[in-house]
């Protein structure tokens, strides 16, 4: 190589004048590729044959003959819940509304809709099911009210307040999975009634062989109803304009403690929904560890697909590859699990770190003689 | 490849059966699963059931393919990983974990070729699904001896896990014993709910040690509570869970319980390869091997450790049952008459505390 003439070059940031529309959606892609090559560089050093191993994570689940029809499906009931709370968060991540707690309204969802349809057993009418999926909403709400509330009223922090409830919520959880919603007649075993069992409260796969459930469904309604309200509703545009610009969405005569409510609710209900979806569908019954951290998982999903839902949905199907071919690869290569989480770090880290290059310029600039 | 199609036409009609999978005459080749809620490197419940699985791998050589999945969440995400295992052509898949019973049981039903073994459940629906277990309160009994004996404050502790009957078979049986030998003792019982969680752990050994206690039991699978005693230079003594922490042996641990699940792994493996394989409900205690008592150490006087190996020695030759009567509830409503010993199916349901406990079970 040539070498770089007057004392060689150097590189610079240059700040650009608005954030790069084609840096936005190529950093996820850019991260995404330099995730693989960091963590081909990880497997190659735990001596498993780094392309064989990239293979099991993102091709197997997807096309291998001896697994894919199964792992398919199972893609749509991993992303579902993750692409339900995400869509939420993304709201009001966008108005600058850190809702870091959904792992805890996903949990009272689940409570609270659950609770519901064991009140009724072993009724069966047509109404229970619909009735829980409005409990769940409503119980993941209640405990996203919680910090919106004290946030509007005492000004505290939610971000401090909605991660320490889902503290309180796993409490609850466990205490219910013992307690109140035990099933009377498992044995003194914790846990509650089958949900998936008892007819009028579960939540099937509804054409069999696609992983296809109620809260894949909801999933793409929220996809769908994010999308509208961003582009077309009066909310969306004062969610964008309090995110961008705060003192300029209260000239516009945006609301801020109004959007906080809303943002924390909407996000609160859905989570809800998550929960609800899966205690009823894939989990099957409450359990003392019934929450699997869809809630944090989330909010990587959401920032992985740059809060708009179109990159939501393809985030969460992204995220769900990484965990199903990550369980294929553990079993099929022996890598081990620590490996496999630390390579789902690695996007969140390689994106945040690109995400450098949708505000900046890199810019190769001479370095001045002087000094 | 030809079994690799045949294997994609099983994955096509789930159910259907495998080319080479389990049949009464046995096999050449067998792939041998396991699946672990914690990591393999715990130093407890799972690095046991890992060792049990590296036997397997030496006791057959090059006739069996082990294969392995860590931390896998006992609830929906089971289910899909042992669909998963039984796809990729494991002949005996073993569930390590009372979580994974419905799972276990859920997948079996899809597989009927392939064997299914649950760890410390109750459940076997179908034909496939056999459990083991290991009567782990027998080492208890041994542990709450020493814990009466070695005792100042009379103060002893107990990390639960999950207020599951194991559990509390293991905590009365402790405190039975320990009372036994010391009437003035008093048990205190934190729950951590969780198998695998250190810091959750240390958390709940230094409640015990705010509390007066000086020896602890635990029911969770990690170093955590050791590591937590061993910072009050001697004060506090604890115990080997699971595994025998024998880098604890300077420090805090007097002893341990070691589960030992490599003969019953090579039995249940050798079996499917020999075509003598049949359904099973295994409880295996000290007699049987599964339960070890690790090395007494010297900061146990020479008279206690005496006494703590006869009594282990007796339990082995069924001469003694940790559970003998007279035994109450802790509401005071008898359950053992005198000499009377527990029967297996009280013991697998138990949900009460023995007289003497003070506290509650988490309702």
């Amino acid at each position: 190589m040539r070498p770089v003439q007057g004392g060689g070059a150097m590189l610079r940031l240059e700040k650009r004048p608005s954030p790069s529309r084609f840096w936005q959606w190529a950093t996820p892609v850019l991260a995404v590729l330099l995730t693989m090559i960091a963590g081909g560089i990880m497997f190659a050093l735990l001596g498993k044959n780094p392309v064989e191993a990239l293979r099991t994570i993102f091709w197997d689940p997807l096309f291998n003959a001896q697994f894919a029809s199964y792992s398919r499906p199972q893609l749509l009931v991993k992303a579902g819940p993750l692409i339900l709370i995400a869509i939420g968060l993304s709201l009001g991540f966008r108005a600058g509304i850190w809702n870091i707690g959904a792992e805890g309204q996903y949990i009272m969802g689940a409570i609270l809709g659950a609770g519901v349809g064991l009140a009724f057993y072993p009724a069966e009418h047509w109404f229970i099911f619909p009735l829980m999926v409005v409990a769940g909403a409503l119980g993941g709400w209640a405990w996203a009210m919680i910090p919106a509330i004290l946030k509007t009223r005492f000004n505290t922090n939610e971000i401090l307040v909605s991660l320490l409830l889902v503290y309180v919520a796993q409490n609850i959880l466990a205490s219910m999975a013992v307690g109140l919603l035990r099933n009377p007649e498992g044995g003194g075993f914790p846990g509650s009634r089958s949900l998936s069992k008892y007819a009028a409260s579960s939540n099937p796969e509804l054409i069999a062989g696609t992983g296809m459930h109620w809260g894949v469904v909801a999933a793409f309604v929220a996809v769908i109803g994010a999308y509208v309200l961003l582009q077309r509703h009066i909310l969306g545009f004062h969610i964008k304009l309090a995110g961008q610009a705060p003192r300029a969405a209260r000239f516009a005569g945006v609301n801020p403690q109004r959007l906080v409510v809303l943002c924390m609710g909407i996000s609160g209900a859905l989570a809800g929904l998550a929960g609800l979806f899966e205690v009823t569908g894939p989990a099957g019954q409450i359990s003392i560890d019934f929450n699997v951290g869809y809630g944090f998982t989330a909010i990587i999903v959401a920032f992985l697909g740059r809060l708009n839902p179109i990159g939501i949905l393809l985030a969460g199907l992204l995220m769900a590859l990484t965990y199903i071919g990550g369980e294929l690869a553990q079993f099929m290569l022996g890598l081990p699990a620590a490996a496999i989480q630390a390579f789902q770090g690695m996007l969140l880290f390689f994106l945040l770190a690109v995400d450098l290059l949708t505000n900046y310029r890199v810019r190769l600039a001479a370095r001045k003689e002087a000094a | 490849m030809n079994r690799r199609t045949l294997l994609a036409t099983a994955a096509l009609g789930l159910g259907l059966a495998f080319g080479g999978a389990a049949s009464a005459q046995g096999m050449d080749k067998a792939k041998a699963c396991f699946v672990y809620v914690g990591p393999i490197g715990d130093g407890g419940w799972t690095y046991q059931h890992h060792q049990g699985a590296l036997a397997v791998q030496e006791a057959f050589g090059d006739k069996v393919e082990i294969a392995w999945q860590e931390n896998v969440p006992e609830g929906a995400d089971a289910e899909r990983v042992l669909t998963q295992m039984a796809l990729s052509g494991c002949n005996i898949i073993f569930t390590t974990s009372f979580g994974y019973m419905d799972a276990t049981n859920a997948v079996a039903a899809k597989f009927p070729d392939v064997k299914f073994e649950h760890a410390t459940g109750y459940k076997r629906e179908h034909p496939n699904v056999s459990t083991y277990n290991a009567r782990f309160y027998e080492g208890r009994a041994v542990q709450g001896h020493i814990a009466g004996k070695m005792t100042k404050s009379n103060k002893i502790g107990y990390i639960g896990s999950f207020p599951i009957p194991e559990v509390v078979m293991g905590i009365n049986s402790y405190f039975i014993h320990a009372r036994k030998v010391n009437p003035d003792v008093q048990l205190s019982v934190v729950w951590a709910f969780t198998w695998f969680d250190p810091a959750k752990e240390a958390d709940a050994a230094k409640a015990l040690i705010d509390q007066g206690v000086d020896v602890i039991a635990s029911h969770t699978d990690s170093t955590a509570p050791l590591a937590e005693a061993a910072k009050t230079n001697g004060a506090v003594i604890g115990f080997g869970q699971a595994s025998d922490m024998a880098e604890y042996k300077d420090g805090p641990r007097v002893s341990s319980i070691i589960d030992n699940w490599a003969p019953y792994y090579v039995k249940r493996v050798g079996a499917l390869m020999d075509g003598s394989y049949a359904q099973a409900d295994a409880w295996e205690g000290i007699a049987g091997g599964e339960v070890e008592i690790g090395e007494i150490t010297a900061v146990v006087p020479a008279d206690v450790k005496a006494e703590a190996e006869a009594l282990r020695d007796a339990i082995a030759a069924g001469t003694y049952h940790p559970f003998t009567g007279p035994i109450n509830k802790q509401d005071g409503s008898p359950w053992l008459a005198e000499g009377q010993t527990a029967p297996d199916g009280d013991l697998l349901g138990m949900n009460f505390y023995v007289e003497g406990i003070t506290g509650d079970i988490p309702q």
